[in-house]
């Protein structure tokens, strides 16, 4: 079994370019790229022209900014971002020890930020956070998503499961009403994606800026009436870990360009 | 303000090259409105200019329909080699310059 | 603050006077949208009392757009770029945004190939216009019908 996940693995590492997901044979899971125009495409695959990559210019100086009471930069603990944080947001929400609990990669910034560098938290969606992540996140490029396989995580999966099906909002719609048995239809002019969060944080049209998953997550929350859960709810963590478990060994691609 | 500008750093004399600009800038209309009724102030990048060794090779006018974060590209015939310089000016005294080099055989 | 109203005031000249609303500040006026009079008016403005040839001007915007938010255009114009025939600039107009004008751009014999490439906001399905005035003092034409939906879902502001 593992040696069949390792040649599963191998073999999606080599295909990892999202836009030949259909070509392994077997995967019906595609990226929200796929469902895009081949403009919104281009704007995505073209670094120079991709907005996302804004955000990443600005992470990487922020990266060797010293802040805090301790003065210290990311850069003096982590080094190189290019080779210490590879792989790393693949592999988030990730389990942290001290809270027993998921965290994902903006409360792990915020978390190394307080006990290490003794600085405020940044705010959710401010744009030194985004550009941290983004920075982050594009240090996974086209590597598999790993996250969920710690047995610690086992039950905010099945949290983030759940919360996947259930109905909610006056809708009365779950996300896998959308997103596990329609998608490919429209609603309204928009394709409906299989929602996996291959490209967070992402340069949405719609927002005209980047925005985080959690932003996304609320915002169809509050699209079907439903009261949505503040930034940092463990609820919303859970819904972010179980979509990349979900979405696992698909090639992560951020900062993804989505309408 | 960031800027990503994307130029060859190396081309053959009598090339024609592109080049590509992303601004960071919100760009905001001027004709939204907040959640209480009040319009928000039109904040804009309104012109953007690039100059090789010195001199204007290509301007733009811009509008609130240009999109946020404005992408611009265009073409130039390389010459020689030296510097490009970028400048965008906008609205609420909207600055910001970037530079490229190139080396031209 | 007096720089803002030139601004403005230049501005407004160029939209043929159609945001007349937008020079005072008041917070209970609806912007006044651009027709397809003010397009003409706008368009007047660059051109004078010259007459506009359709053709030469290629105008590639996607005939249905995947967000009015962002939608990527390009304008070329097939032209020696010499110093004796070339493109001086391109003027992009439009029908239903709030105002007539999109953007200009200014070439020259220096810019090798008369193309321009940027990223604009619809507010509606209309028609986009596109004018290049030639070094021999000639404007040539190219429109695009663009159809523009809504996003499905409205969400908070941030």
């Amino acid at each position: 079994m593992r040696r069949f996940r390792t040649i599963l693995t191998a073999t999606l590492l080599l295909t990892a370019d999202p836009l030949h997901a259909n070509d392994i044979a077997q995967d019906p899971r595609r990226s929200g790229a796929t469902f895009m125009a081949p403009e919104t495409r281009a704007m995505q695959d073209d670094d120079t022209a991709n907005p996302g990559m804004l955000w990443v210019q600005e992470g990487e100086a922020l990266w060797t900014k010293a802040g805090g009471a301790a003065g210290k930069a990311c850069a003096d603990c982590h080094g190189d971002a290019q080779a210490s944080m590879k792989g790393v947001a693949a592999r988030y929400p990730a389990f942290d020890r001290e809270l027993g609990r998921p965290v994902n990669l903006e409360q792990r910034i915020n978390l190394e930020r307080a006990r290490h560098q003794e600085a405020s938290p940044l705010a959710y969606e401010s744009r030194d956070l985004l550009a941290l992540t983004a920075f982050v996140a594009r240090q996974s490029q086209g590597l598999p998503i790993t996250a969920g396989q710690d047995p610690q995580l086992a039950p905010f999966v099945a949290s983030g499961h759940e919360l996947f099906t259930r109905r909610e909002g006056q809708l009365n719609l779950s996300c896998a009403n959308c997103h596990d048995d329609n998608w490919d239809k429209h609603l309204a002019g928009s394709a409906i994606t299989q929602a996996h969060p291959t490209g967070y944080p992402l340069y949405r049209l719609e927002w005209q800026s980047l925005g985080s998953l959690q932003r996304r997550l609320r915002g169809c929350i509050f699209g079907v009436r439903a009261q949505p859960y503040d930034f940092g709810a463990p609820e919303l963590v859970e819904l972010e870990l179980y979509l990349m478990t979900r979405a696992a060994g698909m090639a992560i691609e951020a900062p993804a360009v989505r309408p | 303000m960031a800027a990503l500008i994307n130029v060859p750093p190396r081309a053959k004399r009598g090339d024609i090259i592109e080049i590509k600009t992303l601004m960071s800038h919100i760009m905001e209309t001027g004709y939204r409105r907040t959640t209480t009724g009040e319009i928000v102030p039109r904040d804009i990048i309104t012109s953007f200019t690039c100059r090789y060794n010195g001199a204007e090779i290509f301007r733009a006018d811009l509008f609130p329909a240009v999109a946020a974060n404005p992408f611009i590209s265009f073409f130039t015939i390389v010459a020689e080699s030296g510097t490009f310089d970028f400048e965008w000016i906008g609205d609420n005294g909207f600055s910001a310059t970037a530079k490229a080099a190139i080396t031209v055989e | 603050m007096s720089e803002d109203q030139t601004t403005r005031r230049n501005f407004l000249a160029l939209a043929g006077g159609a945001a007349v609303a937008g020079a005072v500040p008041i917070v209970s006026v609806r912007p006044v949208q651009a027709t397809p009079a003010t397009m003409a008016a706008a368009i007047r403005n660059v051109v004078g009392e010259a007459e506009v040839h359709a053709g030469k001007v290629k105008l590639d915007i996607p005939p249905l757009v995947e967000n009015g938010n962002t939608v990527p255009m390009t304008v070329s114009i097939a032209s020696p770029m010499t110093s004796e025939d070339h493109v001086r600039s391109i003027h992009v107009f439009n029908e239903k945004n709030p105002q007539p004008n999109i953007g200009n751009f200014y070439l020259g014999p220096r810019a090798g190939r008369a193309q321009v490439s940027t990223r604009i906001r619809l507010a509606d399905s209309q028609k986009i216009t596109a004018i290049a005035h030639l070094s021999d003092g000639s404007f040539w034409s190219a429109s695009v019908d663009v159809v523009v939906t809504l996003a499905a879902c409205t969400e908070e502001v941030i």
